[in-house]
């Protein structure tokens, strides 16, 4: 089993932590993983969801060198279709933010890559689901 | 004598009783050192033993045990290992929580392999280390290791203090956690500053822990459900595991099976649960266990495990493991549903709740024809294995008839306490059991070196039984330290090593399966005689079958620890086998 991306911040509740997990598996191996992660004592709770169960994003951002943005018109285009945002402009380099599913990340990525990206980096996932999660009501017990 | 200090019997329990009521009603603080407030916990947990070793970073709480050494009796062992195994061997014998203690660094890290063997046989085990000061985390001090990391993956829980006021709800939430649900071992690692460290101690008792759900809650609908399944089944076979002894469910195991007239087959470590002769007990089941409970889990109808794991020691081949049954699975830890045997009803919960109230919805049966399989394959197994390792007639010794000498004049009564390897099967299959909680044993980890440390500890913990360790000549040799542990507390175990000149459990194999390349497995052994004499232990060798009835009324009689050493055929086999990646019901016999 290979983790493919790990995301950990604070939940909603002081003292709780949130872990989104990805991985590429079968839904028994999931079922015993699952078994497992939750049998550590300070797991609150473990639940497994389908790409179908769930709306994801990812986010990332590109350090790009200025000039690009004023000497490749095509950059513009891909940035203005993209739906990525300018977070930042100097003289010497620009940063685009993106957030989205993987498969846009990749492309924006593969386009921006022809002209030369000065650095790039992405995070894990963070997601909710489609259906009501029991753990919201739970952790809800635990603020009493 | 003039001393008053022998007023005091570190072992008394009343006064270790009047010691832990104090402590519990105390909802006043005083104002104590950490070191002191870790000695003020255990007492205030009941512990009246523990096993260790003193170094640098734990020095601050020996200083405080040489100040209670009239409440809380310190052993020191040989070796950190030793330590651990003492406390398993403790806690597997009286059914309470084991503890040790060690230094930072090499200390620590000596604790590991009897922590894993700990997790895999779930035995409850609270491991107090020593750490360096909190200043110094992080940088490669002198015996700094992060015992935290290491230990993760082989303890249920583990947490280090930097701080003393952290330590009386750490160390009462560290026994919780080591005794409640699905036992297991804790390590608690503390700094040094914080064993320093003044604060006002109170120590209340753990309650429960917001993210750990020691027991699931039993639905009573998968009860029917298996109870139905039970009632419709013609040729069911219950395997019981270690579960039936941890939650105490001997007597209401017994009535089920009893009313339900299941055959009923135990895992290694479920061994004793039952007396051995109960006419519904099958045998063992497993690589080398009886032949008649592995040959007919393939032929049975409805399989059910209680507080058992199906390890691949116990299945062989999962793809042609009990194929054709219906699975029932009542367990305690949900993360063992499905995870090696799908099962067709998982009946959650505590093995002693759950079979009191499948009780009453059973229907009785007696199930005659389906007994009657089992004694035919006995007979065969009789035949071809257990006559020739009970009633040999060659001349070489068998470790079986050791073994059936030692129920004779045990009465069966004795707690046997095994290592790993041939000796230990052979222990297991005829060791002729009466009382629970008898068979103390490495049975996940199979850790040479388990058994000498954990009579150690079994006989401390149950003065009143007789205990008897069988050792190879190999694993003897991984603790044999521990003869000095024995012989300093006068601790009267009888120690019997099986000795065969060969690590013979992986000769066998070799023998089997690599063509009798004997590999590294020959051993070239000392005089054990002499080695258990210098320890001041009384001692005697056996050669001829003549002389070892004598010899076991020896040691039995022998007020005092006892070895001997028994020179058994060298080149034997355990048999029945299932060999690695074979099916339960392809077993061979020769
Ligand atoms: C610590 C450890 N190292 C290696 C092994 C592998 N192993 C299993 S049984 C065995 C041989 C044991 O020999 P001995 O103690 O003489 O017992 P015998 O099989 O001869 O009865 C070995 C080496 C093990 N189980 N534990
Ligand atoms: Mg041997």
């Amino acid at each position: 089993m290979n983790v493919e991306s790990l995301n950990t911040s604070p939940s909603e509740i002081e003292g709780v932590s949130r872990f989104t997990i990805v991985v590429n598996i079968t839904e028994s191996q999931m079922k015993k993983v699952i078994g497992q992660i939750e049998k550590q004592v300070e797991v609150i709770k473990a639940y497994y969801h389908t790409e179908e169960e769930i709306i994801y994003q990812e986010s990332c951002l590109f350090k790009i060198k200025s000039e690009l943005l004023f000497e490749e018109r095509q950059i513009q285009n891909i940035i203005r279709e993209s739906n990525a945002n300018i977070v930042t402009v100097n003289k010497k380099f620009f940063v685009l933010e993106k957030s989205g599913r993987k498969e846009e990340i990749d492309l924006l990525y593969r386009e921006l890559n022809a002209f030369g990206i000065m650095q790039f980096t992405r995070s894990g996932r963070v997601a909710v689901t489609k259906d009501e999660m029991k753990i919201s009501t739970l952790l809800k017990a635990f603020q009493e | 004598m003039t001393s008053t200090a022998t007023l005091h019997n570190p072992l008394n329990p009343m006064e270790i009783k009047t010691e832990e009521n104090k402590l519990k009603q105390s909802s006043t603080t005083e104002r104590i050192s950490g070191s002191e407030a870790i000695i003020k916990c255990l007492l205030a947990e009941g512990v009246d033993i523990l096993y260790g070793y003193p170094g640098g970073a734990i020095m601050p709480v020996y200083d405080e045990l040489y100040k209670y050494q009239d409440k809380i009796h310190h052993v020191l062992t040989r070796h950190e290992q030793g330590a651990t195994h003492s406390a398993q061997g403790y806690a597997r014998i009286s059914g309470k929580v084991g503890v040790c203690m060690a230094t930072s660094g090499p200390g620590a890290t000596n604790l590991i392999t009897g922590i894993a063997d700990a997790q895999i046989d779930s035995t409850p085990m609270v491991c107090i280390t020593g750490q360096v000061g909190s200043h110094l985390l992080g940088s490669d001090a002198f015996q700094e290791t992060d015992i935290v990391g290491i230990s993760t993956p082989v303890t249920k829980w583990n947490c280090q203090i930097t701080k003393a006021s952290q330590i009386p709800e750490m160390l009462a939430k560290a026994f919780y956690i080591a005794k409640s649900g699905r036992p297991g071992p804790v390590l608690i690692d503390i700094t040094k500053d914080a064993q320093f460290e003044e604060f006002d101690f109170k120590y209340e008792k753990c309650k429960g822990v917001r993210s750990y759900k020691p027991v699931p809650e039993t639905d009573t609908t998968s009860l029917q459900a298996a109870a139905d399944l039970i009632n419709s089944a013609k040729k069911p076979l219950i395997v019981w595991g270690q579960g039936v002894i941890l939650s105490k469910a001997e007597e209401e195991f017994k009535a089920v099976i009893e009313k339900a007239g299941i055959p009923s087959a135990w895992t290694i470590l479920g061994a004793s649960a039952i007396p051995t002769d109960h006419t519904l007990n099958v045998g063992m089941v497993g690589m080398h266990g009886n032949y008649a409970p592995n040959v007919l889990t393939n032929e049975c109808d409805v399989l059910i495990a209680i507080g058992m794991r199906f390890d691949d020691r116990v299945t062989g081949n999962l793809a042609s493991y009990a194929k054709q049954a219906k699975v029932i699975h009542f367990e305690i830890d949900p993360a063992e549903i499905d995870k090696n045997v799908k099962t067709d009803i998982a009946v959650l919960g505590d093995a002693k709740a759950s079979l009191k109230s499948l009780l009453p919805l059973l229907e009785p049966n007696s199930h005659n024809d389906w007994h009657q399989k089992f004694k035919d394959l006995y007979a065969i197994e009789y035949d071809k294995v257990i006559k020739h390792d009970l009633h040999p007639t060659k001349e070489g010794l068998t470790m079986g008839e050791v073994l059936k000498e030692i129920n004779i004049q045990t009465k069966g009564e004795a707690a046997i306490v095994s290592d790993v390897g041939q000796h230990q099967m052979i222990a297991c299959r005829y060791a002729d059991f009466k009382v629970s909680k008898s068979n103390i044993t490495s049975g996940g980890l199979g850790t040479m070196g388990f058994a000498l440390p954990a009579a150690i500890g079994a006989k401390m913990a149950a003065p009143e039984r007789e205990v008897v360790m069988i050792a190879g000549d190999g694993g003897y040799q991984m603790t044999i330290q521990e003869l000095g542990t024995i012989f300093q507390q006068r601790v009267p175990v009888k120690i019997v090593v099986l000795n065969n000149e060969f690590l013979g459990m992986v000769r066998q194999w070799q023998q089997l399966f690599f063509d009798k390349r004997y590999a590294s497995t020959e051993m070239t052994n000392p005089d054990f005689i002499t080695i258990a004499k210098g320890y001041h232990i009384e001692a005697q060798k056996v050669t001829e079958r003549k002389n070892l009835k004598a010899a076991i009324k020896d040691m039995i009689d022998c007020e005092g620890p006892y070895f001997l050493e028994v020179r058994v055929e060298k080149e034997d086999n355990v048999f029945p086998m299932i060999p690695t990646g074979a099916s339960v019901s392809d077993i061979r016999l020769e």
